[in-house]
This record gives structure tokens, C-alpha cells and sequence, in this order.
């Protein structure tokens, strides 16, 4: 490791950590944002790697196509998207955005445009796939876009009493092409981990028929509201938050079962509705925590997490889980089991606390996700990311100087 | 669900810069042919194939350079099509340090940012004259309303393009061929990069683009984007002379 030495590339900044961050100089490269080439038949989409989901979506769904994968916000870049191999809320179905890339063209540190498929050279595709950047400056994404009928989700809302009921609701829920739960991270004792899972599936044309009259790709976008300035720092604590819990567990289970039709974007998006949201966390802002559990020890590990949640009482009402399926990437985060991403305000304490959180998840087999981490230790981290003798391997062959640095391959050791 | 074309043309002068680029999207997006002009007909096939896929509508490239008037024009002569409105975008704002001693680099920011841009918007006058109708929108900048120690060779360029825009206003709007002044403030672009810019002051090129496509729509004569601008510059054409040469700003 070269000191303060190396740079990284950094899209729209939406990953929660350190790992956008350059070890000294950061690339902004969401301004390379053209569009290459489409083909409307197949959907097959060549774009410049900045070029954000915001835009994709803006420019291809009135043509009736929408990304494969989308996370919780669609303020990423396709590169971002790729580094991170973010998952959205159809990991257990399609796997997730690097399932979907047929080839990149990156820029090595060592300034050589190279472009990567898993037919080519399958190792290092697969080393860029989630891997955070590190092996180079993505330039272009090859990716297939989805054919959509219409721009809107029929959404169903399913009720879970606890966490047992909710693994199971989740798992049920396979079928669905869109699933995730919104966990009440205050309720304990036989409430612990009760639930609204969100079910989703593209509208088709049919479902649009009805009384209200609907433009097949409705037009949004709009923000509800901004937060205007960061809030004191006891905004969320155990009241707050309960009272928050409790009254949207009881409207979300009095909708239950009474499929809704709602706006693709709204469905998918709706933090990005709400300017600075992140404000409500206060000035010294807020910590996420996103792990994943293998579905085997799942049942023990989860409510064991939860209940020292719970005993906190102040994670934020954000908290959902998540079923995942197998990660393409070599450090991509998704394993088969179920992801909870916790909220919370940054206070004393908290970062103690969070690594008896990951003792759990080590001990069950999991990880942390690295597109949210701030704070995991090289152990937890070593431990969890079994194929990174392998990632080393693959980023040597393409950066063999270690010009590719971020603060998060320092932190870790990468 | 194609928005279509709505039959009409505009040429992008400078299509390789931010602004030029934001405002050629802007415009096919709602379903305006586009023609790109610029010095780097390879750069400009990578947008017009980036403005084709996302608007589907018929984007052409044309070699084009704003120091060369003798080709000025062959140039327009070599369009397919004679545009309804024609944007110019170039610009070059160079050194001031530099140009303060370089003879050739001042004589390149005084060309490119007034002597070329005003000869091929003049020409495209006659052209629109002749035919009856057209619109001339030409970039130029706050810094041309006053100059100050740290640009003012760029800004006694913008300033002449300014006043030539003026004029040529005036002498057109008895013809209905309209023309548009547009002043941006700062806009984060490859001209600003790297400078610290004061951000509710700075705008993204992408509202360069809409407030052309508003002023366009409104038949505005002069607009600043960010809008505060006309009245920091208004304060700043204030200030009477034998102060404002001891002030650093
Ligand atoms: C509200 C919110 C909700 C979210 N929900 C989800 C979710 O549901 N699922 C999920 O998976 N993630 C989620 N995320 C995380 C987010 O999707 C990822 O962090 C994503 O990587 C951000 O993309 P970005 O363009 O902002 O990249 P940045 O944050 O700028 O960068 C993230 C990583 O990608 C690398 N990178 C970016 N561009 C390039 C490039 N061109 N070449 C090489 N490397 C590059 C960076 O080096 C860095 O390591 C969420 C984030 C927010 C803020
Ligand atoms: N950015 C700001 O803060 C700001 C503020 C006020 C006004 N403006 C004005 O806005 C306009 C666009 O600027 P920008 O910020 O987008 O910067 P930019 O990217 O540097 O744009 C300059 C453009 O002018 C072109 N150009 C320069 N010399 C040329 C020549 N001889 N022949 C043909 N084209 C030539 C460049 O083409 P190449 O790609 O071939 O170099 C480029 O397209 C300029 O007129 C600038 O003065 C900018």
C-alpha cells in the first residue's frame, strides 16, 4: 500500500461510504453521460458510464423500456451501478445489475481503454462487476434494457405479525417479480420484525383500463418537499420513530391485499420525492448498515439482530429486508439469503454497537455491503469476502502499479 | 410513443462545449432536427449519436471554424438545409495573464469570442433576411457588461459581441428575424473546470439550454441565466468609474 497514493472514479456520489472517495484524487465522470447506441428491437443499451438511471429512465421508458435493476434512489450513474452490482427489489428473480451488462470498456490506471465481456476474459469481468471501482475507470456499459408495457407497478401490500411470518411472506413472495419488506425496527417481544412487505409487477396495458383514465407512461418526477435545514439530533429516538412505526404499520395493513396501481418511479423512488432527506438525520448525519444473511441462518441471526435494534429503539423508520439471490461479481454483495439495511444517526456509541452487528452477521455467514459502509474492520470484512484473493489477482493483472485507490480499499486493505 | 419531429432546424455552433451540447438535447428532445457544427466533426458524432438514440430525430455534423472566414461561406452554403434558428455557442476565454503579453493568444480570444462568431451570425442574417424568416441566438456573458482586471480581454470580446447582437436586433426586427442575447453568469463546464464557483451563482449548462429554449419561445431580446445575474450586474455597471478601478472583484 502507497500511502495517500491513487485515485478513483466517482459517479453521483450516492454510495453512503468512503468508497467514491479517492485515496488523493477523485474523477468525476458523471458529465460522460451520451448514449452510444440502442437498439429498439432488442433492447440492447451502449452508454457512457456517468450516464445516471434519472436520465435512462427518462429518455427510454416513454419507449416502453426500463432498467433491469434499480436501487432505492435513480440518482446512480450505470457506473456506479456496475461498481457496486447494486440490487434492486428483484435480486431473488433477476439477479442483479451486472446480471444484465454484456460488456464494459474500461480505462486502466495505466491509461488503456480495454473492453471486458465474460466470453473475453471472464476473470476480470467479473472482478469489475461490484468491484468497487478498483480495477479501473468504467467508460462504457453494454446492458439489456427490460420491455415494459407500461410505466407503472400494480403494487400489493402483504402483512407479516413477526419476523418468522415475514421471512416466510418473503419467500413466498418469490414469485413476484418486485418484492420487499418495510420492517418496524422499534416493535419487540412477539411483534419483533413485524412487517409490510411490498409486493410489484409491471402494469400491463389491461391493468390500465378502468375508470380513471391513465397516460400509459405517466409523467413524474415532481419533489414533494425538501427538508429545509438538518434537524436536532434527537429527532429519531424510540418515541418518534414508535409512533412513526406504529401508525404506518396500521395504514399500510388496512391497504392490505388491495392491489394499487402507481407510477413506476414512485414505486421504485420514493426518498428521491423528498429534497435532502438525509437532513433529518442531523448534522452529523447518519450511518447505514446493509448486511446480508444466508438463508440458512437466517431465522436465528435476524430476530437476534433485531432485538438488540429493537433494544436501541432508535433506528430510522427507513429499515427494509430484502431477499437476495447469488452475487455475479467477484465482491459483489449479494449472497442467497435476506438483507436488512439499518438507518441510524451518527451518536457516541453507535460504532460499538454496530460491530456486535457484524459479529452476528460474520458468525451467521454474511457481510457487509461495501456500496454503505463506512466502518467495517479488515477483519469483518476478510472474513465475509471469501473471493478476494481471487479480486487481488484480477486487480494486480490490470493495475499492477496500485495507482487504483479509494479511502474504502485503504480502510480494508484491498 | 415518439414525440415526432415538428419539422424544424436548429444549428448548434460550438456543439462540442457543454452548453452547446445541453441545448442541441434540449431541442431534439422536442422534436427539432439538429445540425452540430464545430472543429472536431469526430467529437460531434459521438453526440449526435447520443441526441439520435435518446430523441430519434435527424442529426447532422458539419465542419465548422469560427477563425476561418473564408470558408464561412461555403459553410452555410454546405448545409442541407438553411436552419430556422441558428445558436452560437463558441467561445474561447483563454488567459488573461497570458494575454496581456502573447499578442497571438489575445488575438485568438479577441477572434474567437467576438471578430468570428459576430461575421457568421451576420451572414446568417442575410440568409434569414432574404427568406423571410429566422432566429439568431448568440452566446456571449456578464463579462462583457463591464471589464474587469481579471478577464478583460475575453470580456472586451463578449462585450463587442454583445453590442453587435444589439444592433443587429435592431435592424432585423423590422423584418421579424428575431435575435437573442444570452448572458450566462458562471456555468460549471470544461471552460470553468477546476475553479471554485459560487454555487447558488453557478448554473448547470442544462439551464443554459432551457432558458434559450424559453427566450426562443417567448421572443425574449436579452436573457441572463441564473436570473439574479441582471441585477449583480446591474449593481456592478453601477458603481462609477473612479471607484470601481480600485476595487478587485
Ligand atoms: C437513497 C439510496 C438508496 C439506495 N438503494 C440501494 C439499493 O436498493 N440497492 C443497492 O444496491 N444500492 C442502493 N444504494 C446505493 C447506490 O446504488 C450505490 O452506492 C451506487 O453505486 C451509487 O452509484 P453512483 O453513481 O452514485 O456511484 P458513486 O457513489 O459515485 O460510486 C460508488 C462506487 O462505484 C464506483 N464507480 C462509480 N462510477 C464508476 C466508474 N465510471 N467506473 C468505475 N467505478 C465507478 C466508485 O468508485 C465507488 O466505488 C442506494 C443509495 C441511496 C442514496
Ligand atoms: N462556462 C461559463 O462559466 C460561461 C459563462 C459565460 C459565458 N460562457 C460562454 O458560453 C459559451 C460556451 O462555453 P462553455 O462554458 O460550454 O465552454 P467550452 O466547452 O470551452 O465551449 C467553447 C466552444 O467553442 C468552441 N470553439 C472554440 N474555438 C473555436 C473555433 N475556432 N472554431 C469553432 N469552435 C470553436 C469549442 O470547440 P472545441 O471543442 O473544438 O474546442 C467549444 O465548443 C462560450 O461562448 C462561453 O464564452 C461560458
Amino acid at each position: 500500500m502507497a500511502g495517500a497514493q491513487g485515485g478513483i472514479a466517482r459517479g453521483l456520489g450516492r454510495a453512503y461510504g468512503d468508497a467514491a472517495i479517492g485515496a488523493k484524487q477523485t474523477f468525476q465522470i458523471s458529465a460522460l453521460d451520451r448514449v452510444r447506441a440502442f437498439d429498439a428491437t432488442t433492447g440492447l443499451l451502449t452508454a457512457e458510464a456517468g450516464l445516471s438511471l434519472a436520465e435512462l429512465i427518462a429518455v427510454f421508458l416513454p419507449l416502453g423500456f426500463f432498467p433491469p435493476v434499480v436501487p432505492g434512489t435513480k440518482q446512480v450513474t450505470l457506473g456506479g451501478a456496475v461498481a457496486a452490482d447494486v440490487h434492486g427489489k428483484n435480486h431473488h428473480r433477476d439477479g442483479g445489475f451486472g446480471d444484465h451488462v454484456e460488456s464494459l470498456l474500461i480505462a486502466t490506471s495505466g491509461g488503456e481503454l480495454v473492453r471486458l465481456s465474460p466470453a473475453m476474459d471472464p476473470e476480470l469481468f467479473l472482478a469489475t462487476i461490484g468491484g468497487m471501482g478498483l480495477t479501473g475507470t468504467i467508460v462504457e456499459v453494454t446492458l439489456r434494457l427490460r420491455r415494459v408495457e407500461t410505466g407503472w407497478i400494480r403494487r400489493q401490500t402483504l402483512v407479516a405479525r413477526n419476523i418468522t411470518a415475514a421471512l416466510a411472506a418473503l419467500d413466498a413472495a418469490d414469485t413476484a417479480q418486485y418484492s420487499v419488506a418495510w420492517i418496524d425496527t422499534v416493535a419487540n417481544g412477539a411483534d419483533l420484525g413485524r412487517s409490510l412487505i411490498f409486493q410489484g409487477e409491471h402494469a400491463s396495458l389491461a391493468d390500465l383500463d378502468g375508470p380513471a383514465s391513465r397516460a400509459r407512461f405517466p409523467v413524474t418526477g415532481s419533489r414533494l418537499f425538501s427538508v429545509p435545514c438538518n434537524l436536532p439530533a434527537w429527532t429519531l429516538n424510540r418515541w418518534s420513530v414508535g409512533a412513526f412505526n406504529a401508525a404506518y404499520f396500521r395504514s399500510g395493513a388496512s391497504q392490505a391485499r388491495n392491489a394499487r396501481l402507481m407510477p413506476a418511479v414512485s414505486y421504485f423512488f420514493p426518498l428521491d420525492r423528498i429534497g435532502a432527506w438525509n437532513r433529518v438525520y442531523g448534522k452529523r448525519g447518519l450511518v447505514q448498515h446493509q448486511s446480508v444473511i444466508p438463508i440458512e441462518t437466517a431465522p436465528t441471526a435476524l430476530p437476534e439482530m433485531l432485538s438488540l435494534v429493537a433494544r436501541r429503539g432508535d433506528a430510522s423508520f427507513l429499515t427494509v429486508l430484502k431477499k437476495l439471490g447469488p452475487g455475479r461479481g467477484l465482491m459483489s454483495f449479494p449472497l442467497p439469503g435476506y438483507t436488512l439495511a439499518l438507518d441510524f444517526a451518527m451518536k457516541p456509541g453507535l460504532l460499538a454497537f454496530l460491530d456486535d452487528l457484524d459479529r452476528i452477521v460474520v458468525a451467521a455467514g454474511g457481510r457487509i455491503y461495501l456500496a454503505k459502509d463506512s466502518r467495517q474492520s479488515r477483519a469483518t470484512f476478510e472474513a465475509s469476502y471469501r473471493a478476494l484473493p481471487r479480486f487481488r489477482t484480477a486487480k494486480n493483472s490490470l493495475d499492477p502499479h496500485g495507482r487504483i485507490a479509494s479511502r474504502l480499499s485503504q480502510r480494508l486493505g484491498i | 410513443m415518439d414525440k415526432g419531429t415538428n419539422g424544424k432546424t436548429i444549428l448548434v455552433l460550438g456543439g462540442t462545449s457543454d452548453i452547446g451540447r445541453a441545448t442541441a438535447r434540449h431541442f431534439a428532445a422536442r422534436g427539432w432536427r439538429i445540425q452540430l457544427a464545430g472543429r472536431d466533426p469526430e467529437a460531434l458524432q459521438r453526440d449526435a449519436d447520443d441526441i439520435a438514440s435518446r430523441s430519434r430525430v435527424a442529426v447532422t455534423v458539419h465542419a465548422f471554424d469560427v477563425l476561418d472566414s473564408t470558408a464561412m461561406a461555403p459553410f452555410i452554403d454546405g448545409l442541407p438545409l438553411l436552419p430556422d434558428i441558428v445558436v452560437c455557442v463558441v467561445g474561447l476565454h483563454g488567459n488573461q495573464a497570458r494575454a496581456q503579453s502573447d499578442l497571438d493568444h489575445a488575438t485568438a480570444i479577441l477572434r474567437s469570442n467576438f471578430e468570428g462568431p459576430a461575421l457568421i451570425l451576420g451572414l446568417f442574417a442575410e440568409h434569414f433576411a432574404r427568406r423571410g424568416s429566422g432566429m439568431i441566438v448568440g452566446v456571449t456573458s456578464v463579462a462583457g457588461d463591464r471589464g474587469r482586471a481579471s478577464n478583460y480581454v475575453y470580456g472586451s470580446a463578449k462585450a463587442g459581441f454583445s453590442a453587435y447582437l444589439s444592433g443587429l436586433r435592431n435592424r432585423l426586427a423590422k423584418q421579424d428575424i428575431h435575435v437573442i442575447t444570452v448572458k450566462p453568469g458562471f456555468v460549471r463546464t470544461r471552460m470553468t473546470d477546476g475553479m471554485k464557483l459560487p454555487g447558488p451563482l453557478t448554473a448547470a449548462p442544462e439551464e443554459v439550454a432551457s432558458a434559450i429554449w424559453r427566450a426562443a419561445d417567448r421572443k425574449s431580446d436579452q436573457i441572463y441565466v441564473r436570473r439574479i445575474w441582471a441585477v449583480i450586474m446591474l449593481g456592478i455597471r453601477a458603481i462609477p468609474e473612479a471607484i470601481f478601478k480600485r476595487l478587485s472583484i
